[in-house]
């Protein structure tokens, strides 16, 4: 066995290296403790609720989040709003509904069941209102980009006066950690833009942390039952394994193999 | 497979075996004599077969919730993931248990290079493995067309032509493959039907290769012919049972903490984004078992003859029993063979890295050589030293590899190493 284990040690760590060396390409991102990473990873309830509000004042006159409900507001293991509070912020929201008896369309307050309100009609809508760039839907944005949420908290902060010798059109800015560094969203945060209700203060770092809490949260909505299941099931596993060898050793023993 | 004649116990048993043997079978299943020296790279035929088992069950449950449908396939999986009672759950085993598959087969595979499991009289379970791993790549591929994100989409495109390289037809089949003049709809619902077609044809080869396993029965680490049943064998359950289970606990320990922990690390990021036929990503690359192929495409600047490159990587393997001139099954006595056996995995593993990597500069020419040496160790290595190498003395059996008449002593201590 410890043959089996020291080749398959071997393997692994030649190929975990290969995966290492094509990371080492990328950009180095800005670096924060994000709560929901780790074997017991949650995450920050009050940086959800945070980050919900950044998301509602500021990203969401132009991001859609399509799969997401207000009714998921306030779902276990997301941003946790009472269910008067999730209904309040659906409430305010204008829905198109219908068509009503007579065949027309009409707007009603949002229920805990709409799916969040998008800002444009269609994508040809959101194009035009923005210089021809779609802003993308954020409902899976932190996981369709290869940094994650550490790309998206280092873009948010990322944005600086373009070095020499580089032009920029018009509505085009400069991002050091967008890819290519031409991006067509300009630098939307600044100190102070959004007024939290705890108290917290809304520093341009603190805004980018808690609206990508809010975004990972978006994108895996069931994390935190993903790693408190998958404590449990790898725990058991290797109960079960121990377990299991020591009958596999019993077993052997009757006949003189070493297994 | 001369089993004793077995008779059940009760009347019953025996009235129901006479008209259909089920009895029988799993009489033979339990006894089956099993070589009791094998290691634990052994144990990766029950860990395939839990796979398939897996990926079958974990399957049906998202067919029922997927909509093969350009415009809801991608909606329908983010439906499956927040809304479906763990959805998420059983779609990350899903897509990990493919890679999950793919490790467990690459390593079957390796074994069965390295101790020689494919020669006489082992060839026909050799090439039905081949078929069922063809089956699986097409399987993989095509369930990654699925969820009909970017990679899906463009991997799709990509692949599908490569059939425009075929000579006068090659543009004829590929409208004929998509079902109209690009990947669109028809494409998705045509594949999902053959995704889910796949599986079964592959359990039933499976069954098929197991069957022609039982035949001549297990090879084994020393790779000589064993009497069966004898003090060499043991029966099937419990020893081999419990040894099986107790690799496949810890296989399965790996396999929650991908699905648990970094569900996400084996696929790409571009495939959390909806599929658009306007946008192309910067680079397409497939999902990593199958990147090696990908590279000898790749490294032949004619289309044609990349399409052929790739595919003979994949269909010499069916001529290795006869490409394979040596005698002398396990790598353990052929002190040759076994380091070109190593170059050979570390060539693979190159090739795996450069597919990954952009076709151009030092990548290319690594991945040119890479792809050279693969053919050579095929075609000119293995015939040529199956009469050049000088082998080690075989034991006579598994049990007593020193007193096997084995005159080298040192070389029967290395041998018992390998166990």
């Amino acid at each position: 066995m410890k043959n089996f284990f020291r080749t398959l040690f071997l393997i692994s760590l030649l190929i975990g290296f290969q995966y290492n060396s094509n990371a080492a390409e990328k950009v180095e991102y800005l670096k924060t403790d994000w709560s929901f990473k780790g074997l017991f990873g949650k995450f920050d309830r009050a940086a959800l609720q945070r980050g919900y509000q950044v998301y509602t004042e500021v990203c969401s006159s132009c991001h859609s989040m399509k799969y997401l409900s207000y009714r998921n507001l306030a779902e276990e293991g997301g941003p946790e709003f009472s269910e008067e509070q999730a209904k309040a912020i659906a409430a305010s929201f204008e829905v198109k509904d219908g068509p009503n008896a007579d065949g027309d369309m009409f707007t009603r307050p949002g229920k805990l069941s709409d799916k969040f309100v998008m800002p444009y009609e269609n994508k040809k809508a959101a194009q035009a209102a923005n210089g021809g760039a779609y802003p993308p839907d954020m409902s899976v944005l932190v996981k369709a980009r290869g940094g994650g949420v550490d790309y998206i908290y280092s873009l948010l902060q990322g944005y600086e006066d373009p070095p020499v010798g580089v032009t920029l059109d018009d509505g085009v800015y400069y991002n050091k950690y967008m890819y290519g560094n031409k991006i067509k969203m300009a630098n939307q945060l600044s100190d102070g833009l959004v007024e939290y209700s705890d108290g917290t203060n809304a520093t341009v770092e603190q805004m980018s942390k808690d609206v990508t809490t809010f975004l990972m949260w978006a994108a895996e909505p069931h994390l935190e039952s993903r790693h408190q299941m998958g404590f449990k099931a790898i725990v058991y596993l290797i109960i079960l394994t121990i377990l299991v060898y020591f009958s596999m050793k019993k077993i052997w023993s009757r006949i003189e193999t070493e297994v | 497979m001369s089993d004793h004649e077995y008779t059940p116990k009760s009347k019953f048993g025996k009235w129901f075996n006479d008209r259909l043997p089920l009895l029988t079978l799993a009489n033979h299943l339990t006894d089956y004599p099993t070589p009791k020296n094998l290691n634990y790279w052994w144990t990766f035929g029950g860990i395939l077969t839990f796979c398939l088992i897996t990926q079958i069950v974990t399957g049906l449950v998202l067919a029922m919730h997927y909509i093969a449908h350009a415009d809801m396939a991608f909606d329908s999986v983010e439906h499956i993931m927040r809304d479906v009672n763990y959805g998420w759950l059983i779609r990350y085993i899903h897509a990990n248990g493919a890679s999950m598959f793919f490790l467990a087969v690459y390593i079957h595979i390796f074994r069965s290079l390295f101790y020689g499991s494919y020669k006489a009289p082992r060839e026909i379970i050799w090439i039905i493995g081949i078929i069922i791993y063809l089956l699986m790549m097409a399987a993989a591929f095509m369930g990654y067309v699925l969820p009909w994100g970017q990679m899906s989409f463009w991997g799709a495109t990509v692949i599908t032509n490569l059939f425009s390289a075929i000579p006068l037809v090659g543009e004829g089949i590929v409208t004929w493959l998509w079902g109209g003049y690009s990947v669109d709809n028809p494409t998705l619902t045509r594949f999902f039907t053959l995704h889910y077609l796949i599986p079964f044809l592959i359990l039933g080869l499976v069954v098929l290769h197991i069957w022609a396993l039982h035949v001549p029965g297990n090879n084994n680490p020393v790779g000589i012919d064993i009497k069966k049943p004898s003090k060499d064998t043991v029966p099937f359950h419990p020893y081999i049972v419990i040894k099986d289970g107790f690799a496949l606990l810890m296989f399965m320990i790996v396999f929650a903490f991908f699905v648990f922990y970094t569900p996400n690390i084996l696929g790409h990021a571009d495939n959390y984004i909806e599929a658009d036929p306007l946008v192309t990503p910067a680079h397409i690359v497939p999902e990593w078992y199958l990147l090696p192929f990908y590279a000898i495409l790749r490294s032949v600047p004619d289309k044609l003859l990349g399409v052929v490159a790739m595919l003979s990587a994949i269909f010499i393997l069916a001529a290795l029993p006869w490409l394979d001139t040596s005698k002398i099954r396990s790598a353990v006595f052929r002190p040759l063979y076994r380091q070109f056996y190593w170059i050979l995995v570390a060539d693979v593993l190159i090739l795996g890295y450069v597919g990954a990597m952009p076709a151009e500069g030092l990548y290319l020419l690594v991945a040119r050589i890479a792809t050279a040496y693969y053919f050579l160790h095929f075609l000119v290595i293995l015939p040529v030293l199956g009469f050049k190498e000088r082998t080690l003395p075989l034991p006579l059996s598994i049990t007593e590899p020193v007193l096997g008449g084995s005159p080298n002593l040192a070389a029967a201590k290395k041998k018992s190493e390998f166990k």
